[in-house]
Parts: structure tokens; C-alpha cells; sequence
């Protein structure tokens, strides 16, 4: 079973990669093009898988940013995304994972509670984005969201680095979570 | 409504959270509303609030409803004469129907038709049942200042037209808004849970899920039924805690009843929707109709209204008064 590990390769020139992991395939792609769309500076590579352990694949570059996406109408989504945390090393935790949430907007059509996600991330001490992938212009501010931490992940933004981000984004959170 | 035998509910997360913050100003409506609080039953201390009988209050409601009412149905028809269209309409208070001690009273309001015969009687023929009630209100009451009377939930009985119409009139006279309640899956996963959980008399009827799976051109449906007496075995080899129901055991039945429909037709429930469950105690679905069978004498304790309780099911559906703006 391979496991996906954070400094297993080395370093494309300029290049920074993302993976994003969910079952929903529509949603990853639109995501994907969003991210694609933005203006950067570093070369943008973005990998979509529906779970993981990926295939062994000598050409796939080193991940810099894994993101589960996981939608709140879809208990499956949820079960997939725990299964595929156990085929990533854990050093990846120190900043290189977040989880993206969709579909809290419509709260009838829930199938899974939002503290559920917010213990997931929280016992993976990840951060939790929330965002309704579906709404376009939502899409196009996450798309830029996680284009910038995708920067910071890969080394690109000098002074900042994805543990400095991590304990950012860790003093911001909701204190409730605390009690989890 | 009284918690099922041997299984305490955790508070549900409430959609209705949008009545929050409050009214910076009390429109003289509101304060005549806080003054419809009834006393306690008397064994209870009594609550420092000034004693004003409120009974002059809900007449007057009862007054302005039964005239905003007949407006209503009698616009755009010609009256015929000889043709009485005498309803009344009632406004009285629920005891019973609350949570907490900190839960307002619920109200009652009825829809009756008044016969023109004498001989039929005083009571006429119940045409619409609406209660506005509090249950396990804290975290909205929390919200709201103390003199302001709290009701977000509207549980209607009676045709779709008559609680249109007592629904516009509830937004006119007191600012809110009333929308029918969507029940999310999730909520429903957890009523399926609690209401196997209860024990009934009659175990007739089986217990049915039904799930939409979104896939075009049109949705499929798949209907799971299960005989209670299964349901039941399979709660209790689930549940663990005395007393009260936890989210893990919820997930726990739920995942048993999806895994054992993917061993047999390969199809993951759990990337549907729950649309409807059924169970021998009540039924729900997800925009907000919900049935309660009645043959329980105590599901409705201390409710002056009903003094009939027959073997049937009686349809209500769900709504949530909301204040406007939010």
C-alpha cells in the first residue's frame, strides 16, 4: 500500500502541485479550472483522485497541498475521505492537508453535521474550510484561497511556510472546537 | 411532544435559528403578546411576571383573525343567501406542549365551522388545527429579551389553503415570516433512530426509508423496508447508553442498515438523500410533513382540545414562523 509522502521526490522548478480528493468528480473539475484560471507565479498543477492510495506513478510530481473535499450532502463523501486518510503520511499534517466542506448553504438537504467535519479536522489538526463549491463566485474565491496556500505550501512565498500558516489559521479558530 | 420511552433525545440542531437578536423596539403588539403567558399549573412557584388574564388578549387574536378569515374566503364569491358561512376561530393555550420550564406556553389556534342547525350542537366541525409551540427553546430564548414571547415553531393540520391564510395573517399582525420546515436527512437519519427505539403496542406497521438518488433525466426512488420487530433488535444491539441516544449510535444503525443494502444491490445509500422514514410510531418527510399515529392516549398528555383518541393517523405539517429580515 503506498502511502503518500510530503519529500519523496524532489522539487519541480517553479512548480507547485495540489490533489484534490473527493468523490464528486463535476465539482473537483470545476474547482480544478477555477484554480487554473488564477493569476500566479508559480506553475500550477492540479491532480484530482476520487480516494487514495493513488497508483504508483514515477511521473507524478511531489504533492505540496492535499485537499479533501467533502460534501455535507453525502455521507459517502465522508466515509471516503476517512478511508483516504490513512494512506497519507503524517508529516503531511503539519500544514500541507486541508479539508473543504461544500454544501452547508442548503442545510435540508445535510446528511452529515457540520461538528462531524470540524472533529475530523480538528483530531487531524487541519484547518476547515467551508464553501458552496456549486455558487460560482464562492467557488472563484476558494479557487484563490487555496491557490495562495498552495504557494505557501510549495516554498514559493519567502518568510511564511506551511507550519507558520498552519498555527495562523490554529489561533483563528472558533473556540468551541476547543471542547471537542 | 414527550420524549419516547427509554430514550432521551439530545436538543436537534432547530433550522429555525434565524429568530435571533431581537426586536431593538417593542411594537405595542409585542408587549400585548408578552402578556399572553398563562400561569403555570399551580403546584409550580409561581414566575414573577405580572398576573394579566390573557384571556382578553387571545379573544382579541380569536376577534381579528375570525374577521381577517371571513374576508379572506369570502373574496372574489358571491355570498348566497341562505348560505352561512359561520367559522369561528379560537385562540386558547396548550399546556404540556414545552420542553423546558424556560419554553413559553403553546398556543392553540382552530379553525371550527359553526353549523347553522342548533340541533348539531355547539361545537362545530373542526375545519383547521394550528399550535405554535417552544420545545427545548433555550438556545433562541437565550436570544431574545425576557418580555418577549417566543414561538418558532407553527404545527399545522387542515387543508393548505386555510394555513396559507392563517400563515398571511400571522406575518401582517406580528412582523414574522412562516415557511414550511425542510427536515434534513440528518435530522431524519436521527428521528428513524429514536422513533425504532420506542416501544409500541402494535407493531403492524414496517418500518420504511426512502431514499432519492439524483440521476437524470428523472429521480430514482429506492423505498427500504424493514419489519419493526428487525428494527427494533437491530437498535437494541446498537445502543449502548441508557437513557440517552448519541450521534455515534445514530451513525452506527444507519451505516448497518446502508451496508447491508449494498451487500445485496451494490448501491451506496449514503451518497443519497433520506427523503421519508416511516416507522409504527410516527412518520416524516423531508419537506415537512410529519404523521404521528395516534393511537398512543399519551402522546397528547393534559391537551384540553382533543378528547377523542382513535386508531388513525393524523397528518401535520411543519412550519417555522421566522421574524422578517432574517
Amino acid at each position: 500500500m503506498s502511502v503518500l509522502r510530503p519529500l519523496d521526490k524532489l522539487p519541480g522548478l517553479n512548480t507547485a502541485t495540489v490533489l484534490l480528493v473527493g468523490t464528486d468528480d463535476a465539482v473537483l473539475q470545476q474547482l480544478a479550472d477555477s484554480m487554473l484560471q488564477k493569476n500566479c507565479t508559480s506553475e500550477l498543477r492540479v491532480h484530482l483522485a476520487m480516494s487514495l492510495p493513488l497508483p504508483s506513478s514515477l511521473s507524478r510530481p511531489r504533492i505540496d497541498l492535499v485537499v479533501f473535499v467533502i460534501n455535507l450532502h453525502s455521507k459517502y463523501s465522508l466515509q471516503n475521505v476517512e478511508k483516504s486518510l490513512c494512506h497519507v503520511d503524517a508529516s503531511y499534517f503539519l500544514g500541507k492537508v486541508c479539508f473543504l466542506a461544500t454544501g452547508a448553504g442548503r442545510e435540508s438537504h445535510c446528511s452529515v453535521h457540520q461538528n462531524t467535519v470540524a472533529r475530523l479536522a480538528h483530531t487531524y489538526r487541519s484547518p476547515l474550510l467551508l464553501c458552496d463549491l456549486e455558487v460560482e463566485d464562492f467557488r472563484a474565491t476558494m479557487a484563490q484561497r487555496l491557490v495562495r496556500m498552495l504557494q505557501i505550501c510549495a516554498g514559493h512565498v519567502p518568510g511564511v511556510s506551511a507550519m507558520s500558516l498552519l498555527s495562523l489559521l490554529r489561533s483563528s479558530e472558533s473556540p468551541f472546537l476547543e471542547d471537542l | 411532544m414527550d420524549p419516547c420511552d427509554g430514550a432521551e433525545s439530545e436538543p436537534q440542531q432547530c433550522p429555525s435559528l434565524d429568530l435571533k437578536g431581537g426586536c431593538p423596539g417593542a411594537t405595542p403588539l409585542q408587549r400585548r403578546l408578552e402578556s399572553v403567558r398563562r400561569q403555570s399549573a399551580p403546584c409550580v412557584p409561581p414566575t414573577p411576571r405580572r398576573r394579566i388574564p390573557q384571556c382578553s388578549q387571545l379573544q382579541e387574536y380569536s376577534r381579528l383573525l375570525n374577521a381577517f378569515f371571513t374576508t379572506e374566503k369570502q373574496k372574489g364569491l358571491a355570498v348566497e343567501v341562505g348560505e352561512d358561512l359561520s367559522i369561528t376561530v379560537t385562540f386558547s393555550t396548550l399546556l404540556g406542549v414545552r420542553g423546558t420550564q424556560r419554553d413559553p406556553d403553546a398556543l392553540l389556534v382552530q379553525v371550527l365551522s359553526k353549523s347553522a342547525l342548533p340541533s348539531a350542537g355547539r361545537a362545530g366541525k373542526v375545519l383547521w388545527t394550528g399550535w405554535l409551540c417552544c420545545v427545548c427553546g433555550d438556545s433562541l430564548l437565550r436570544a431574545v429579551s425576557q418580555d418577549f414571547t417566543c414561538l418558532p415553531l407553527l404545527l399545522a393540520n387542515g387543508a393548505e389553503s386555510n394555513t396559507a391564510i392563517i400563515g398571511t395573517w400571522f406575518q401582517k399582525t406580528f412582523d414574522c415570516y412562516v415557511s414550511p420546515l425542510a427536515i434534513s436527512a440528518f435530522n431524519l437519519s436521527w428521528m428513524a433512530a429514536m422513533w425504532t427505539a420506542c416501544k409500541t403496542d402494535s407493531c403492524v406497521a414496517t418500518t420504511e426509508l426512502l431514499w432519492s438518488v439524483p440521476c437524470s433525466p428523472q429521480s430514482l426512488d429506492i423505498s427500504y423496508a424493514i419489519h419493526s420487530e428487525d428494527a427494533r433488535a437491530l437498535w437494541d444491539s446498537v445502543h449502548k447508553t441508557p437513557g440517552e441516544v448519541t450521534q455515534e449510535e445514530v451513525d452506527l444503525f444507519m451505516h448497518c442498515l446502508e451496508s447491508h443494502f449494498y451487500r445485496h444491490f451494490r448501491i451506496h445509500l449514503s451518497a443519497t438523500k433520506l427523503v421519508r422514514v416511516s416507522t409504527s410510531v410516527a412518520s416524516a418527510h423531508t419537506d415537512g410533513k410529519i404523521k404521528v399515529s395516534v393511537n398512543r392516549p399519551y402522546i397528547l398528555p393534559r391537551c384540553r382540545t382533543v378528547t377523542v383518541y382513535t386508531p388513525h393517523c393524523r397528518a401535520v405539517t411543519v412550519y417555522t414562523p421566522r421574524a422578517a429580515g432574517l
